[in-house]
């Protein structure tokens, strides 16, 4: 069954593209990510989910009912979490989650405490002395208090320590396992591995393509940036490495492929500095279109 | 009612502000009257030697002599609409616009709501508001005219009349600063917004009233709710006030008509 059901949906402000036939599914159990540079359009699709904002063509319907005609009945069971998280400053904690939670017919408080708990979130301080992870932590306590079966996250560990990203992520896992179906945009590829089974990408509003995160984990590119003496010799243009950038101290390129190999060329060179990074999502994009 | 409760709580400060200042100010100036009522002949008389066009600015004709209580009463009110007018701005201004500014919008609005709702629990957060104001000054204008009245005798049933009026002299402006606030994209400072429209409505009925001109009265409410009128004739101005009335009502439906459609900005 699918969860969520695009049908070209397409927004525009004025003249400007905010996203432009975004036509997929999302099935139910899965989790699924959407990933695209800022600006591709990732949130104006999230917020014609929610209508916050109203398409200008085409529509999307969760649970199979059209999500502005029937939103407020919709979003009884979507749990969103937005990219920046704004809560009326001079509340506490703990009345944030009691009157977001009166918005829901059920009792939430249990589940209130036990979120609260894994996320080591101190319920009796006011939002406005919370730094900007601890307010990540009351949306996604705020998020989840009411199990939702589809959760919404927009680019949602910006702000959170490794650690609690790990738990956050554990949760989310969770939730999925207990038959919620979650959306998941970010700008970060490696997170999106982490987690998602399918990934949709977006660029300049417009879906670029949908993969099994398997073939992405399998395209596995990596940036790699040497440092040192007498490198301009050639010996990196082997199979598998493109962009490669060669000067007489410094040798960059994106690499795809056996590592050891690399390993082997490098153990000969007299290097100074080793980089090896995650190469940016608009490499990656270019390799999907080369 | 739990948005209804949430937004009353949320005006709980600026309630209790203006139920202390505007009905503590029109207790404050009516403490004077005494004091001016003991020379009033002297005060009459000064005032018959000013233009009149200069004192009717000010709201005060020759049919209420100020060194009289209901002249006093009159001029006092004149006066207060103005602090009633910018709350009614402010919370007009405010109320719908500050989930967007505040970014709380995509809190409230991802909520299983409908914007009618949301909009309907508002409005009534505010005219809770405007309400617990109006009923206080109602409360303490008749305390203050029976305390400082004198011998003199007070028309308790045109003062009543004219007090009835005070929430639909708020309403319409806050319906004015609600269909502002959904028509732009950002209401940037609510307080220059409410003070402008506040003021700005006196100003065109003061310039009304000095060059006496019919024009001036039709647009703005001070001229419908015009509380000499009331004084004097003991109802409400119908010739004038429709207008106030038509335009709350537009305003009101415009209002609720144009939020529902509204695209709701992030950041």
């Amino acid at each position: 069954m699918n969860v969520i059901e695009f049908n070209k949906l397409t927004k525009y402000y004025g003249k400007a593209k905010g996203c432009e036939n975004i036509d997929f599914n999302v099935k139910e159990g899965e989790i699924f990510g959407f990933i695209g540079p800022n600006g591709a359009g990732k949130s104006t699709t999230i917020r014609c989910m929610l209508s916050l904002i109203y398409p200008t063509s085409g529509s999307v319907s969760i649970f199979g009912k059209d999500a502005i005609k029937y939103g407020p009945e919709v979003r009884e069971n979507i749990g969103y979490l937005p990219s920046e998280i704004f809560y009326y400053d001079k509340m506490k904690v703990k009345d944030l989650l009691n009157y977001s939670a009166s918005f829901y017919k059920k009792d939430c408080s249990a589940r209130i405490k036990e979120l609260a708990e894994i996320m080591e979130l101190d319920l009796t301080r006011k939002i406005e002395d919370l730094s900007l992870g601890n307010k990540k932590k009351v949306g996604i306590v705020q998020g989840l208090l009411h199990s939702p079966k589809l959760i919404i996250l927009d680019e949602p560990t910006s702000g959170l320590d490794p650690l609690m990203q790990q738990k956050f992520f554990n949760l989310i896992r969770k939730e999925n396992k207990n038959g919620a179906t979650v959306l998941f945009s970010s700008h970060i590829l490696s997170e999106v591995q982490q987690l998602c089974n399918r990934v949709a990408i977006i660029k300049d509003g417009e879906i670029l393509s949908i993969q099994d995160i398997k073939s992405i984990k399998h395209d596995n590119y990596k940036r790699f940036t040497f440092r040192g003496k007498s490198l301009d010799n050639g010996k990196f243009d082997i199979d598998g490495v493109s962009q490669l950038k060669e000067r007489e101290d410094k040798v960059t390129f994106l690499y795809k492929g056996d590592v050891n190999k690399i390993v082997k060329i490098i153990s000969s060179l007299k290097l100074t500095d080793i980089t090896i990074e995650e190469p940016t999502l608009e490499e990656i994009f270019m390799h999907y279109y080369e | 009612m739990n948005i209804y409760k949430f937004e009353v709580s949320r005006l709980r400060k600026s309630i209790l502000i203006w139920t202390l200042s505007v009905p503590g100010f029109l207790i404050f100036y009516m403490a004077f009257f005494p004091a001016i009522s003991g020379s009033a002949d002297a005060f009459n008389a000064m005032m018959e030697s000013m233009d009149p066009k200069f004192l009717a600015a000010f709201g005060i004709i020759p049919e209420l002599p100020i060194g009289e209580i209901m002249g006093y009463f009159n001029l006092t009110m004149g006066l207060i609409l103005i602090p009633l007018a910018i709350q009614a701005s402010n919370y007009g201004f405010h109320i719908l616009s500050v989930e967007e500014r505040e970014l709380t919008a995509d809190f409230l609005f991802t909520k299983p709501i409908s914007r009618r709702k949301i909009i309907i629990s508002k409005f009534f957060a505010a005219l809770t508001s405007l309400l617990i104001v109006d009923i206080v000054l109602t409360i303490l204008s008749i305390v203050a005219l029976t305390a400082f009245k004198g011998d003199e005798v007070v028309e308790f049933r045109n003062v009543i009349i004219l007090l009835l009026s005070v929430p639909l002299f708020q309403l319409t402006f806050m319906s004015i600063g609600m269909v502002i606030s959904v028509s732009i994209k950002k209401v940037a400072s609510v307080l220059s917004f409410s003070m402008a429209l506040g003021f700005g409505m006196y100003v065109v009925n003061s310039f009304g009233s000095v060059l006496s001109s019919g024009l001036f009265s039709y647009i703005t409410p001070y001229s419908h709710f015009d509380s000499a009128y009331v004084l004097i004739n003991g109802h409400w101005n119908w010739g004038l006030i429709w207008i106030s009335l038509t335009v709350m009502v537009c305003s009101f439906v415009a209002t609720y008509f144009l939020y529902l459609k509204r695209n709701i900005a992030s950041l």
